[in-house]
């Protein structure tokens, strides 16, 4: 079955009304869809550091353990990093969710095909690895589903998105990476 | 002991999130970080994993450590460019190998490359040959609030062979 979901449409969905919601974004992509979304202070978007988004939700969901965290991220950017289910598995933060949105490219090196794109189930590995709610992501009504999970239900969450594979205009968030840590810690403090 | 003494610096200094890759010479260290209720001590696969923790704790509010050996500094080379351009704080305890009494040539190569990498990409270091001097060096690395990097000699740790390895 060919993706149907949009990777903007997704994120909007996912970040709308966001509350409380404490959010870290992976290099490239989720970076530009979550700025697409709305740039906030309690936006954490990354522009290096590849594989370290769904630790560095790990350490804030540890810090704040009454808010909600949600790390969005890509394919490539996870698969960089899998070794953080089993830590994050270990941990098992109530309060954080990790959300791949996945196209099966590496979307800024000129689309070359992942490993998720030669079938490697990355929400069987996160199940594995002890999440408490995964899932593969597929619908409009499933993303529905995803929105609430990722705001209430017991984690951690875990939730590979299918998405078309496509190039959208860039929506950059600040880059000084000074400016966005202070940003984060007086918009909690 | 110094592994005591550093716990202690720890606590003072209001560590809650301790992360770690298991080595020989941490594990004193460990054992108390795991048992104090103040901290969340966190297993790591890899001591990449340790960057972006301490990285989300700091965003968080929340002050937090990584215990090492030195080949792992060369698993977070290219992590350490988010420390400096965002400026996070960042204590690491290394402990050495590849250095005096070392039984595995496969350990010298990094084991003498680590303070070079550490400065290449702007961590300072700070060297503790004898016992005394680790946990005096910690407390300070807390104080920067930059990046430091704590080096633990190989002569303070002491391990020889597999066998004592083994036997500690």
């Amino acid at each position: 079955m060919k993706p149907v979901l949009h990777r903007r449409n997704v994120v909007q969905t996912l970040l709308g009304d966001r509350g409380n919601l404490l959010v870290v974004a992976g290099l490239g992509s989720t970076a530009w869809d979550i700025t697409a979304a709305g740039d906030s202070p309690l936006s954490f978007p990354t522009w290096g550091a590849m594989g370290q988004a769904a630790m560095i939700g790990l350490g804030l969901a540890l810090a704040q353990p009454r808010r909600r965290v949600l790390v969005v991220t890509g394919d490539g950017e996870m698969l960089m990093g899998l070794g953080a289910l089993a830590t994050i598995g270990v941990q098992r933060p109530g309060n954080l969710s990790v959300v791949v949105i996945d196209n099966e490219r590496y979307g800024e090196t000129g689309m070359q095909a992942t490993h998720t794109a030669h079938g490697i189930d990355m929400a069987a590995v996160a199940r594995a690895c002890g999440f408490k709610h995964c899932s593969v992501v597929k619908t409009k009504a499933a993303v529905a589903k995803l929105r609430s999970a990722i705001r209430g239900r017991p984690g951690p969450v875990f939730a590979q998105v299918k998405v078309v594979a496509e190039k959208l205009p860039l929506v950059l968030p600040p880059h000084d990476g000074v400016l966005l840590k202070e940003r984060f810690r007086a918009a909690l403090a | 002991m110094w592994p005591d003494q550093v716990h202690r610096e720890l606590a003072t200094a209001g560590v809650r999130v301790v992360g770690y890759v298991p080595d020989a010479g941490h594990k004193r260290l460990i054992e108390l970080c795991r048992s104090d209720k103040r901290m969340r001590a966190v297993v790591l696969t890899t001591e990449e994993e340790g960057i972006g923790l301490v990285a989300g704790a700091w965003l968080g509010g929340v002050k937090s450590v990584l215990l090492m050996q030195s080949s792992g500094v060369g698993n977070i080379i290219n992590v350490l460019g988010m420390v400096q351009v965002c400026r996070f704080p960042l204590v690491m305890i290394v402990t050495m190998r590849g250095e005096q009494g070392e039984f595995n040539p496969w350990q010298v190569p990094m084991g003498r490359s680590t303070p070079q990498v550490l400065e290449a990409m702007g961590v300072a270091v700070r060297r503790a040959s004898s016992a005394d001097e680790v946990a005096p060096l910690v407390a300070e690395a807390f104080r920067r609030e930059q990046a430091v990097a704590v080096l633990v000699s190989q002569s303070v740790i002491g391990i020889k062979s597999f066998q004592e390895q083994t036997e500690q």
